[in-house]
């Protein structure tokens, strides 16, 4: 119906192009299309790589001194397990100092520096937080090299983006809504929960996911508290000790036989395509939730 | 149904995830053996707790890799029941563990090969002798030997490029301590990486390259490089320049860089039955598995030897605490540990 319309100022724009627009539009393009190149390359080579490897008992074996039997299944699950357990960890307290800092505090000196310091913490090198995480939670809270404390390490990393995110998301539920809301008598609680929650719980996730992705290649921070290198065992409580994707990368890389790098370039294929699978996962959720907002 | 359902759903979904199994605290904690250190000597503990748990369904086996330096931090700390190292325990490690009341017994598993390897297109050096290689490594060569004709008259007025190890590995302490002198100090101009494979990649590719590496991964990359043999002066072990092959590691005469491979036992972990049976299981049915992932295995009495220390819980270091020492053969440090009378 609009198509026409926009056509018509399409052409309208491209007859006044002038020669620098044009040199512009090309230099973006070429911007664009480098990296998407590069990227591909380097997926293209592990995959090729990668190929003999690829099966079904690669993603259901334990690792192995014969590098083709050896598998990743310890490390998959491992990382997904670690993955959902930092969601659940950093969602409740991203949301929370989000929620405080758009809805409650009232602005002063303190949530200024509040404020500063999320953003530099989102700034800050992950093997600092690997530091962290081995002395706080591994020794002095006593978790030990386990899932939880991996978590816990990783959660934290995560929180200056989940906290940004939400606060983005929050910031986007349009102010006529929430004044509906108290004009109908609701309190700020009934606001929140009723109206500002639902509005705002696709930016959240969106920007959870998209954080958990980023975290899911972090090999410094888990090798720092202690993930561990051959596990031939699947974790049974967040007590137990793991291994996850990058780590047993990281390891078959760094082996002398040939046979060990070619598990290495498949288990790469799998991480990139669990990171895809969870964007994809992001996108599919925003645009099911929005679908659900009515106003 | 509202939007926060899916919400709801999610923590609840962490709730299961966190909570599903109480009871198996326990189980984890007992039937399990911790090992970390070295990623020189992980293959070979790799490939032992593989086979282990196939017999010993029951244990679970653990392999981390943070270094020997940083295996005995956690080692002396109580958090690992054994540790990998590709060098001797050193004083600073010897005092930390005493001071956390951590008692060991030293266990040699494994002969490892230094490997001095240049460019294949490097037609000049045919052999070198370790007292060229400590003179260009040392720290005063930082500068000053900059070129393959300060090492020996003769060899091109060119540059050369040096590729060794971190300084965090043990094999980096090793080479030092054999060639220089002095453990863990060198020069600091060399192009150094902790994985082995980048120096492989890094040599291959510059024709004025010299660096050194496990001979592992030689082994595996013949191909791409040239390996230099290494003449010690010593005519009594071995004369001349020697290659470093399977064989001249194993007898001894690739010396000085040929270097045993320890696994360190805690003492109080030996007195769990899993870590005993693990650690037994390493000595006997474990070996053949030491040929098998690329390294020279001990002479064939080393392993008893070793077996009977551990029965004995004969415990400290062989080498006095005091880390690398150059030219010791394993059997021959067995043999007179044996000899004394146990305490």
């Amino acid at each position: 119906m609009s198509l026409p319309i926009s056509r018509t100022r399409d052409l309208a724009i491209r007859r006044a192009e002038s020669a620098p627009q044009r040199a512009f539009a090309a230099i973006g393009l070429v911007a664009l299309v480098l990296p998407l190149l590069l990227l591909l390359f380097l997926f293209g080579s592990s995959l090729v790589d990668a190929w003999p490897r690829l099966d079904w008992s690669f993603l259901t074996s334990f690792p192995s001194r014969k590098p083709e039997s050896a598998g990743i299944l310890p490390a998959l699950v491992g990382t997904t397990c670690l993955m959902g357990l930092t969601a659940v960890i950093a969602i409740p307290v991203g949301l929370g100092a989000a929620l405080y800092l758009e809805e409650y505090a009232r602005p002063s000196r303190l949530t200024a520096l509040i404020e500063l310091n999320i953003g530099t913490l989102a700034g800050v090198p992950s093997i600092l937080y690997g530091l962290l995480g081995l002395e706080v939670f591994a020794r002095v809270l006593g978790m030990g090299r386990s899932l939880l404390a991996g978590a816990c390490t990783l959660a934290l990393l995560l929180l200056p983006m989940v906290i940004m995110a939400s606060r983005e998301a929050l910031r986007t539920v349009p102010p006529s809504l929430r004044e509906a809301s108290y004009a109908l008598g609701a309190d700020k609680w009934r606001t929140l929960r009723g109206v500002v929650l639902p509005m705002c719980l696709p930016g959240v996730l969106t920007g959870v996911i998209l954080s958990l992705a980023r975290a899911i290649g972090e090999t410094a921070p888990l090798i720092t508290i202690g993930a561990l290198t051959y596990v031939a065992f699947l974790p049974d409580s967040v007590h137990s000790e793991f291994t996850a994707l990058p780590i047993q990368i990281f390891n078959w890389v760094s082996r002398p036989q040939a046979g060990f790098h070619v598990n290495a370039a498949a288990g790469i294929i799998v991480l990139v395509a669990l990171m895809l699978l969870l964007n994809g996962v992001a996108i599919w959720l925003r645009a099911r939730l929005q679908r659900r907002i009515y106003w | 149904m509202s939007s926060t359902a899916s919400f709801v759903a999610l923590f609840v979904l962490g709730t299961v995830v966190s909570t599903a199994s109480p009871g198996c605290r326990k189980s984890s904690a007992t039937g399990m053996v911790r090992a970390d250190g070295s990623s020189t000597v992980f293959p070979i503990t790799e490939a032992v707790a593989e086979e282990f748990q196939k017999s010993h369904p029951g244990v679970k086996v653990t392999v981390g890799i943070s270094g020997t330096g940083g295996g005995f931090q956690k080692f002396c700390a109580g958090e690992t029941d054994l540790s990998d190292a590709s060098r001797p325990i050193q004083p600073a490690e010897v005092e930390a563990c005493a001071k956390a009341g951590v008692e060991y017994v030293e266990l040699p598993v494994a002969y490892d090969g230094i490997a001095i390897v240049v460019h294949p297109k490097n037609d000049w050096a045919q052999h070198i002798t370790v007292e060229e290689l400590g003179r260009l490594w040392a720290p005063e060569a930082q500068g000053k030997v900059l070129r393959w004709s300060d090492v020996r008259t003769g060899w091109p007025d060119r540059e050369i490029h040096l590729f060794g190890p971190g300084v965090d590995s043990g094999t980096y302490d090793y080479f030092t301590e054999a060639t220089v002198g002095k453990e863990h100090s060198s020069r600091g101009d060399f192009t150094s990486s902790e994985d082995d494979n980048v120096l492989v990649q890094g040599i291959a590719t510059d024709e004025l390259a010299l660096g050194f590496f496990g001979f592992a991964y030689y082994e595996e990359n013949r191909d791409k490089l040239k390996l230099l043999p290494v003449d010690d002066g010593k005519p009594d072990n071995g004369d001349g320049p020697i290659a470093a092959s399977l064989e001249t590691i194993r007898n001894g005469t690739y010396q000085p860089l040929s270097r045993p491979l320890f696994v360190y036992a805690a003492a109080r972990a030996l007195e769990r039955p899993e870590v005993t049976a693990f650690v037994e299981y390493y000595l006997t049915e474990g070996v053949p598995l030491v040929a098998e992932v690329g390294y020279v295995p001990l002479p064939e009495r080393a392993y008893p030897l070793a077996l009977q220390r551990v029965r004995e819980r004969r415990t400290g270091s062989m080498f006095a605490g005091k880390g690398s020492q150059v030219g010791v053969t394993i059997d021959a440090l067995l043999e007179r540990e044996a000899a004394a009378a146990p305490r």
